[in-house]
């Protein structure tokens, strides 16, 4: 199968262009009011980038080529050399996962065809949420309906800012909103320790509180806030620098939010059972719930992570780790881990795919590994079979879904390379099979 | 190549042709006359003593879109057990009630079904519903946008806004987001619950906008009516589930005032408040009421015994009934400024009295209404039950004994309470072609599907007179699509993709200026990334677009 780079289709480009209403990949947000400018090979982020969109779009490209044990050669023999490890492995792992719809398409039939594993790179954060849904539920809100509605933000953890340097200013400190009759200030609350005070600044933003404390204790205050509310006696606890009056207080302003959202981004939560204070946010969501209006609103799910997640559970029934070993998708989010696989010595081949950050690398294995990378990635040891690819919304048109698994964007192709999609390698390794 | 379907008994209710024994001539994927006797046939299939029928459409059943995926990742042990390997054919995944999107569109086609329309989707998930639906073999898809609980438009309509206005926002919404009609949930009550509104029944005002569902379901029909979309406002009304809601089922009947609507899963909408439980069944009444309203159709979201999952853009209803959860993870979110969603499991008992009562209430409902043209045969899928038991279904209106066995099974206080006993009507196989293929084809504007006349498209599903109804309906002899076997003993031989049929009435462009400008103030998304591109559903082969006509708009 031939493989078709994005440059086919348009036929020869202008040396430069200006791209507007431009979706950024680089992180679960995707904003989408970028302007970039590109000249030659090389693009500019003209409006609304942040740190991450400018290193992102910005970032010099290697000249990269497929190799085989770090052999140059032509694509279609890496895609040839990719078919027969392939064909070979008996329990191939498909990981990594940085892709878009497409890709992420070719990757499910792919893994069925071959009876492979199927987890995403970062799929451990998005965890800490699954297993909250998959036990209990939960009350959700999305990215304009925060934007527009929230009269308080609980912000749950450090350094969302970091995660999502525009969440601020575009949730949490537009200009105007919808409703007059929200208020026109807002409270912000940000439970957690690092700078994300600093940043929630604007004219929404009324008050601001401070309740710092370790991620590790962040379940135990909402824990102690959930039984305040309920009516229940407690000792009095000094959580870090969190007093009881503290949470008294800020159960008082729950009470009083015609629309609160807790927002949380599940990388942040970075220790384990994490999940446990995902439960006690959509816990809380769920019992203001009963006199007033209460949302949780989850970030993260950068490197395409919400995509993999939506589209494996669309094909399949399931958010990923499913092995199709016997054919049929079977669902297993501990056994079906990649991480622990490869930890363990399970599974005989690994096909890597990464296509926005670089620093997305396949973990060390002694499984050959087949990878389809942006190129620039530091690797301890040449792949197996390398095939570079291009990024989605940079080098070729896609579609990712948003943070808030709602929203899906359809992104550009800015022409920055030839480099092929992911969809495309993928397609043409199962059809070399 | 010409194809003879020879001998078939063919029910073609909407070209008037009932149980006679006909050959069908199909060529290049259509329904052709009959050729010269001359003529040369490539290949013969005979039907002697089968039944013949166009392929089955299904007007409202949830298959695509974001809160199937939530209901799909919130159920892993929804499809334990119903997991399906991968054949040379064949993809994998898994069924149940809310069954993956390659299984939901090989399980549709091997129940003789050639065309599925999502009813509820949200403008702001419409990509990710067309994305879903791309991956949904086998059948034709369509889905019908949500409006209603959107700020724009409520927006408009509380600022009396032109109604040209109105009907361009209306107009491009279904332009921009694929759809083939319109659907509002829960007028305005979507919206009102997120400013706490715990109900909002059909004459209460919106505690923002001041505006009531019945002014927002006039407006939607009327300009649906004026922009020449053949499909009816599509309507989920006020009070979903509440014992009493036939009151404002009723009330909604009278306040269309004679324009065209469709009230969809009505079942759920047709409670009273009598006797011992205070749960009664209003089946009766509202058929009585849509005999003298001819401008009116319905489908019934009948309630079937056993687990489902319910997913509706009801939040606010759907929170309400999520302490019924089972088991017991209710999800329900706020989304966009734009609608929202509920996804509630659950499971119906018939030792239950209320799970029973529901059972006989849809039932009723399709035994009273006279006019099968104006009811469509529907489990709300998954709502009241997966589309697997449409077999079930059918034979329970078809067979007065198989119906009296069931009867005897359920919670004896539901079985007492209702009339559903004294009702001798047997459907018949003309009425069931006419509520499963040439109904919804004609309220829907597909103007070449749903029938068998020379011109139709070959989508023909064929059946075994099995006196056993429910087994000849599970399991087709043969189903063709665009005159291709795609089904054989019902089981899928051969993949095919279908079409996304659409709607695009006129409107007039220079809305775009205030949506522009709305977006960039408010949303998280612009509007040029909002709307959805042709390419998108073409999506590189995997599916084609049919513009489906719609009348000269009129102002």
């Amino acid at each position: 199968m031939p493989i078709s780079t994005a440059r086919d289709a348009s036929g020869s480009r202008a040396s430069s262009e200006l791209y507007e209403n431009v979706a950024c990949p680089f992180c679960g947000m995707l904003c989408d009011d970028l302007e970039i400018e590109r000249k030659g090979t090389k693009l500019e982020v003209r409006k609304n980038g942040c740190g991450k969109a400018i290193a992102g779009f910005q970032r010099e490209l290697p000249k990269a080529v497929a190799a085989v044990d770090g052999k140059e050669v032509a694509l279609a023999e890496a895609v040839k050399a990719a078919a027969a490890l392939i064909n070979q492995a008996r329990l191939p792992l498909y990981g990594g996962l940085a892709t878009d719809v497409e890709g992420m398409r070719a990757v499910m039939a792919l893994a069925e065809r071959t009876g492979g594993i199927v987890d995403h790179a970062l799929s451990e954060a998005q965890y800490r949420n699954v297993r909250v849904l998959q036990t209990t539920g939960w009350t959700m809100s999305t990215l304009t309906e925060t934007r527009n509605r929230a009269d308080l933000i609980i912000v749950v953890g450090n350094d969302i800012e970091k995660l999502h340097p525009r969440f601020f200013e575009r949730i949490v400190c537009p200009p105007g909103s919808m409703f007059d009759v929200t208020a026109s200030k807002r409270t912000i609350v940000v439970l957690g320790k690092g700078p994300g005070q600093a940043a929630a600044k604007g004219e929404r933003v009324g008050e601001l509180v401070s309740l710092p404390c370790d991620i590790e204790q962040v379940g135990e205050v909402l824990g102690v806030l959930r039984a305040r509310l309920r009516g229940f006696r407690v000792k009095p606890v000094s959580i870090d620098d969190i007093t009881l009056a503290d949470i008294d207080a800020l159960a008082e302003r729950c009470r009083q939010a015609k629309y609160g959202v807790v927002v949380w981004a599940p990388p942040v939560l970075n220790i384990p059972y994490a999940e446990l204070i995902v439960d006690q946010i959509t816990g809380l969501v769920k019992d203001l719930n009963q006199t007033t209006r209460f949302a949780g609103l989850s970030l993260g799910g950068a490197e395409g992570g919400i995509t993999a997640g939506a589209v494996a559970t669309w094909q399949s029934g399931f958010p990923l780790r499913i092995s199709y070993a016997s054919g049929a998708p079977d669902f297993d989010p501990y056994r079906h881990a990649i991480g622990r696989m490869l930890a363990d010595g399970e599974g005989d081949l690994l096909v890597w795919i990464a296509s926005f950050s670089p620093d997305i690398t396949p973990p060390p294995t002694k499984v050959p590994t087949i990878l389809l990378g942006t190129p620039g990635m530091k690797l301890a040891n040449a792949p197996a079979v390398y095939i570079p690819v291009g990024t989605p919304g940079v080098d070729h048109e896609g579609r990712l879904v948003r943070c808030d698994n709602v929203v899906s964007l359809p992104l550009k192709d800015l022409g920055r390379s030839e480099l092929p999609r992911v969809a495309d390698v993928v397609a043409a390794i199962e059809a070399a099979l | 190549m010409l194809t003879k379907l020879s001998g078939g008994k063919v029910y073609d209710p909407a070209n008037g042709v009932s149980g006679e024994v006909r050959d069908i001539y199909v060529q290049d994927g259509k329904i052709v006359a009959a050729p010269p006797p001359n003529a040369h046939i490539d290949k013969t299939h005979d039907l002697r003593g089968k039944v013949v029928m166009a392929g089955a459409i299904d007007p409202h059943t949830h298959i695509g879109g974001g809160k199937m995926t939530i209901a799909r990742m919130l159920l892993p042990e929804d499809h334990i057990k119903d997991e399906v390997a991968r054949t040379d054919l064949t993809r994998a995944g898994t069924g149940h009630a809310v069954p993956s999107t390659l299984i939901t569109g090989y399980r549709y086609a091997e129940m003789g079904y050639t065309a599925c329309f999502e009813p509820a989707m949200l403008p702001a998930n419409a990509r990710q519903a067309h994305m879903e639906m791309g991956d949904t073999p086998m059948v034709d898809k369509g889905a019908f946008a949500m409006l209603g609980s959107d700020d724009f438009f409520l927006r408009q309509l509380a600022g009396k806004q032109d109604f040209e206005s109105i009907k361009d926002y209306v107009a491009w919404t279904m332009h921009a987001s694929q759809a083939i009609a319109v659907k509002v949930v829960n007028p305005g009550g979507i919206s009102a619950f997120k400013f706490n509104q715990r109900k909002l029944d059909l004459d209460e005002e919106h505690e923002f906008y001041h505006v009531t569902p019945r002014q927002i379901i006039v407006t939607l029909a009327r300009a649906l009516q004026e922009l020449g979309v053949t499909h009816p406002l599509h309507i989920h009304g006020c009070n979903l589930g509440v014992p009493g809601n036939v009151e404002t089922t009723l009330e909604t009947i009278r306040a269309a005032e004679g324009l065209p609507i469709h009230l969809t899963h009505i079942q759920f909408h047709s409670y009273g408040t009598e006797g011992d439980h205070k749960f009664s069944s209003g089946a009766a009444r509202i058929a009585e009421l849509l005999a003298k309203n001819p401008n009116i159709s319905i489908d019934v979201g009948q309630v079937m015994f056993g687990q489902t999952c319910t997913a509706s853009g009801d939040s606010m209803r759907q929170y309400a009934i999520s302490r019924s959860a089972h088991p017991k993870k209710p999800v329900v979110m706020d989304i966009e400024c734009d609608a929202g969603c509920g996804v509630v499991p659950m499971r119906y008992r018939d030792k239950s009295f209320v799970n029973a009562l529901q059972w006989a209430i849809g039932l009723e409902t399709f035994l009273l209404m006279d006019d099968p043209w104006r009811i469509f045969l529907t489990t709300d899928h998954p709502n009241g039950a997966p589309f697997y038991t449409y077999p079930h279904l059918i034979r329970l209106l078809m067979d007065k004994g198989f119906r009296d066995d069931m009867i005897q099974k359920i919670n004896p206080d539901a079985a007492a309470q209702g009339i559903l006993k004294s009702l001798t009507r047997e459907y018949t196989l003309d009425e069931i072609a006419i509520m499963t293929r040439a109904g919804p084809a004609r309220s829907l504007g597909l103007k070449d599907r749903g029938h068998l006349g020379a011109g139709a498209n070959a989508d023909i599903t064929v059946y075994k007179d099995d006196p056993d109804r429910e087994a000849m309906f599970a399991t087709p002899e043969f189903v063709f699509k665009n005159g291709e076997l795609i089904v054989r003993k019902g089981k899928v031989v051969k993949v095919v993709n279908g079409a996304t049929h659409v709607a695009r009435p006129d409107y007039d462009r220079g809305i775009e200026r205030q949506l522009k400008d709305y977006f960039d103030r408010y949303h998280t998304m612009r509007m040029e990334n909002f709307k959805l591109a042709d390419d998108e559903i073409l999506d590189h082969g995997r599916g084609s677009l049919i513009v489906q006509p719609t009348r000269a708009r009129v102002s």
